[in-house]
């Protein structure tokens, strides 16, 4: 997979922390390939939404890619309830099914962004630096990332 | 059933296959299923349900599968291994999801389901109003075959077509 410049934390320097969630294990070791290769941590994986929550608890990850269709609570359900219990929660859907209602509904309910599967890397890559902003920062050639 | 409702699952099969497996796809041929579904190795089924109903079976035979998950994986996956029918089941969702999303533009409203793996031999036959389309895609891997049947659910049609009225 292709390497991008490592994207850490400003804050700290220190890798940016994702919370996986998504009901194919499949998808879940793609995203996390994808989020190794831009220097970023796996803080916890879900499977659906309701463990969702109750791992966005237990880690505070930076960063939260959703899926929407899962079983026992769906992403947008679960996104939802974490942004009312974390205001600050960054969470990016990511799902096959990005019609507009879906897209809307999830922003609406505090979803920052929305990634279309297939997931191109290039895109998340440029997705997680826009929804970091300032907390982001992308390492430099000589890797000193803040 | 009418093509307006197969082309976006064909185009987003290419789309999908085209990209994952970075390769050229190839429409091999399509047929209609008079027959009830026999399954041709590792199958996952994405069901959906709303303006149009029905369910479309992505399904591989069992060394295809092996390559296309282990193309995904990057590594050489043993025909055991649970990760290929989660690839398979991940690529039905993409291909639905995908095709979903042209509909939708269309005015067409669904819930699509979360994918479950087809482990009858044998599916449930087509009806007059469920008849099923099998495509094959031809791809480096191996041969993917995806079979559609969906109606229209005429109730909501109606319902529909009463508000815009």
């Amino acid at each position: 997979m292709e390497q991008f410049a490592s994207v850490k934390r400003s804050k700290d320097g220190q890798p940016v922390r994702y919370l996986i969630v998504d009901d194919s294990v499949f998808a879940r070791k793609n995203l996390a390939r994808m989020i190794e290769s831009f220097g970023g941590q796996v803080a916890a994986e879900a499977g659906d939404g309701l463990t969702a929550i109750s791992e966005f608890d237990r880690t505070h990850p930076d960063i939260v890619l959703m899926d929407i269709t899962m079983p026992q609570m769906e992403g947008i359900e679960a996104a939802e309830k974490i942004v009312q219990a974390h205001p600050e929660a960054r969470i990016v859907m990511v799902s096959s099914v990005g019609y507009q209602e879906n897209i809307v509904a999830a922003l609406q309910r505090g979803a920052r962004h929305f990634v279309q599967k297939p997931v191109k890397p290039e895109v998340l890559y440029e997705v997680i630096k826009y929804v970091l902003g300032e907390d982001g920062a992308v390492a430099t050639a000589a890797g000193s990332g803040v | 059933m009418k093509m307006e409702l197969i082309q976006p699952f064909i185009n987003a099969a290419d789309a999908v296959l085209s990209q994952g497996l970075s390769g050229t796809t190839k429409v091999g041929y399509l047929s209609m299923e008079e027959d009830a579904y026999r399954r041709k190795g590792v199958a996952g089924m994405v069901a959906l349900t709303g303006d149009i109903e029905g369910r479309i079976i992505l399904d591989l035979e069992p060394q295809s599968a092996v390559r296309v998950a282990s193309h995904y994986a990057g590594a050489d996956l043993p025909e055991s291994d649970g990760l290929i029918k989660e690839t398979i089941f991940e690529l039905a969702n993409q291909v639905v999801g995908n095709a979903v999303c042209a509909l939708n533009d269309q005015g067409f409203h669904f819930r699509v389901h979360p994918p479950l793996l087809l482990t009858s031999e044998q599916g449930d036959k087509s009806s007059e109003d469920v008849e099923a389309l099998m495509i094959c895609f031809e791809t480096a891997m191996g041969n993917v075959f995806m079979n559609v049947a969906l109606r229209y659910n005429k109730r909501r049609m109606a319902d529909h077509q009463t508000a815009g009225a």
